[in-house]
C-alpha cells in the first residue's frame, strides 16, 4: 500500500500462551469461542516469536492468557526472554501459584508480576472469579512481594465493584502493591455479553473518581494508582492500542498475530499466523495489519476531525461491534452519527431493571457461542 | 537538594538498559519504557557504574565532553528531575 508511513516498532508484545484458565471472569477479553481453539504453540515455536518480536524492537513482554501459568514451559520462555534483553511481565490471576514456582520465576529473571484481583471482598471477589480464590490470591500477593518483585494489582471495574474503590484502593496497600490498575471493563467479548450487568451508572462513577484522586494523591511517591473514566461516559473515545498495528503486538495461544487482542471479532480481515510467516512481514506488510494504519480508512466525522490524530477514531472493534461497519468512528465519540447506540447502552443498564444473570467466561458457555 | 558527594546509582525500581532498535538507553519498569534522549542516556550511563559519587559523575562527563563549558548546572538540573521521578537513588 503506496503513501503509508512506514510503521514504527511493536514495543509491546503480548504473549498469549494459552486459554486455559481456572477462574471465569464474566468480564474477560478472550474469544467467545475460546473452548473450541485448543491449538497452543509449542516452547520451540514460542521461542522463535519472541527472537522475531525482539530484532524487531519489542522491548515489553507481557506474559498472559488466560492463565499463563499453567503452561510447564513457562520458566524457559521468562529465562530466554530475559537473556534476549526484554522485561518480561507474568499477568496472572494467581490461581494456582505456589511460591516455589513464584522463586522460580525470579531464578528465571523475570521482572514484574502484575496480579489480577476481582474485587475487595471475598465473597464478591469469588463471585465474580467462579471458584474461592480470594484468600489464595492475597497470599500470593503477598508472596510477591516477599520475593522482592515490583508488583501491579489489577482490578477490572464494573457495576459490582466499583462502589467498592476505597476498600480496593485500601487491599491494595495493605497487600504492598507499587501499582495499581483500576482497568475499565472494554464492552467486548464475555463483558458485551454482559453489559447490561457490569457497565456502571453515571451516579457510581461520579462518587467513585473523586475518591480515586484523593487515594492518588493520599498514596503519591508510594503507590501510583492508574485510573481513567469509562469510555461510554467519555463523550470521546481511547486512542485504542496507541493506533492500529502501532506499538502492539498480541500472538494468540495459536500463533494468530493481532493488533489487539479482541481484533479477531473483525469481519473480512484475515490475521497471519506466526507458523506461517515471519514476524517482520506480519508487521511490516501483511494486509491485516496494514488494514488501519493512518487515516486513508477512515469516514467522516473522523475524516476531516482535527482530533484524529490525537485518537485514531477510537477503537476498531468496538466501532464492528456496535454499528456493524468497522471504518465507522467508534460510537463512544458524541460526533458519530451512532452515539445513540451508547446512550441506549447506558439506558439499559439501569440497575433498577430487572436484571439477567451474569454469562460466566467458561467452556460451557463457550461452546454455547460457538454453536451460533 | 543533590550534594556531591553523595553516592549514585539507578533506582532499583528501574532498568536501564541500550536499545538497538531504538537507538536509545531506556529505562524500563512495569509495562512500561521511558526513552531518553542522547544527554539523559549519557548521564545515565555513568550513573550506572557501581559506587560512584555525584563528583565522579561529573568529572567523567566533563571529561567524555570536554567541548560543554559548563556541564555542572545541564547535569545538576537532569539529576534533579531524575530523583524526583524516583529513576535514581541517592546515598550519603
Ligand atoms: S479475565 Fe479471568 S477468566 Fe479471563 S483469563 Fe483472566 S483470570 Fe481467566
Ligand atoms: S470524530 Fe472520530 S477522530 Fe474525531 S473525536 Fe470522534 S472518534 Fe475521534
Amino acid at each position: 500500500m503506496a503513501g503509508l508511513p512506514s510503521p514504527n516498532k511493536p514495543l509491546w508484545l503480548l504473549a498469549e500462551l494459552t486459554y486455559a484458565c481456572p477462574l471465569q471472569c464474566p468480564y474477560c477479553s478472550n474469544p467467545l469461542d475460546f473452548a473450541q481453539q485448543k491449538t497452543e504453540l509449542d516452547t520451540e515455536a514460542w521461542l522463535k516469536v519472541l527472537r522475531e518480536a525482539r530484532a524487531l524492537g519489542a522491548t515489553q513482554l507481557g506474559f498472559s492468557g488466560g492463565e499463563p501459568t499453567t503452561r510447564p514451559d513457562l520458566e524457559i520462555l521468562i529465562a530466554e526472554a530475559r537473556k534476549m534483553g526484554y522485561y518480561t511481565n507474568l499477568i496472572t490471576s494467581g490461581v494456582g501459584l505456589k511460591p516455589e514456582r513464584i522463586a522460580a520465576f525470579k531464578a528465571a529473571g523475570l521482572d514484574h508480576i502484575q496480579v489480577s484481583f476481582q474485587a475487595s471482598s471475598a465473597e464478591l471477589n469469588d463471585y465474580l472469579a467462579g471458584t474461592a480464590a480470594f484468600e489464595h490470591k492475597q497470599a500470593i500477593a503477598r508472596e510477591v512481594k516477599k520475593q522482592g518483585y515490583p508488583m501491579v494489582l489489577c482490578f477490572v471495574l464494573h457495576r459490582q465493584n466499583t462502589d467498592n474503590i476505597a476498600e480496593i484502593l485500601d487491599l491494595a496497600e495493605e497487600l504492598g502493591a507499587d501499582y495499581v490498575e483500576l482497568a475499565t471493563t472494554q464492552y467486548y467479548g464475555w463483558a458485551l455479553v454482559n453489559r447490561d450487568q457490569l457497565l456502571p451508572t453515571r451516579e457510581q462513577l461520579q462518587r467513585a473518581e473523586p475518591i480515586a484522586h484523593a487515594y492518588q494523591e493520599k498514596f503519591k511517591g508510594k503507590m501510583k494508582i492508574y485510573y481513567v473514566v469509562p469510555d461510554y461516559y467519555e463523550g470521546r473515545p481511547k486512542a485504542c492500542m496507541n493506533g492500529w498495528g502501532n506499538i502492539f503486538l498480541t500472538i494468540a495461544p495459536d500463533g494468530t498475530a493481532l493488533p489487539c487482542h479482541s481484533a479477531r471479532e473483525l469481519p473480512n480481515l484475515t490475521f497471519p499466523n506466526v507458523q506461517e510467516h515471519s514476524l517482520k512481514w506480519i508487521w511490516e506488510e501483511s494486509p491485516a495489519f496494514q488494514h488501519f494504519r493512518g487515516d486513508e480508512w477512515m469516514k467522516e466525522p473522523c475524516r476531516t476531525c482535527p482530533e484524529k490524530a490525537k485518537d485514531f477514531g477510537g477503537c476498531r472493534c468496538q466501532a464492528y461491534l456496535l454499528t456493524g461497519d468497522a471504518t465507522n468512528a467508534d460510537p463512544v465519540c458524541s460526533l458519530s452519527p451512532h452515539h445513540e447506540t451508547i446512550v441506549a447502552a447506558i439506558n439499559q443498564a439501569n440497575p433498577d431493571l430487572p436484571s439477567k444473570a451474569l454469562i460466566f467466561r467458561n467452556p460451557k458457555n463457550s461452546k454455547q457461542f460457538s454453536k451460533i | 537538594m543533590i550534594d556531591i558527594n553523595q553516592k549514585i546509582s539507578i533506582s532499583p525500581a528501574y532498568r536501564f538498559q541500550w536499545e538497538e532498535a531504538q537507538q536509545c538507553y531506556v529505562l524500563l519498569y512495569p509495562e512500561g519504557m521511558i526513552q531518553l534522549n542522547f544527554s539523559a542516556g549519557e548521564i545515565l550511563k555513568y550513573c550506572a557504574i557501581p559506587e560512584q559519587s555525584v563528583a565522579t559523575l561529573l568529572q567523567s562527563l566533563q571529561q567524555a565532553f570536554p567541548e560543554i563549558v559548563d556541564i555542572r548546572s545541564d547535569v545538576f538540573a537532569f539529576l534533579e528531575v531524575a530523583h524526583k521521578n524516583g529513576w535514581i537513588t541517592l546515598t550519603e
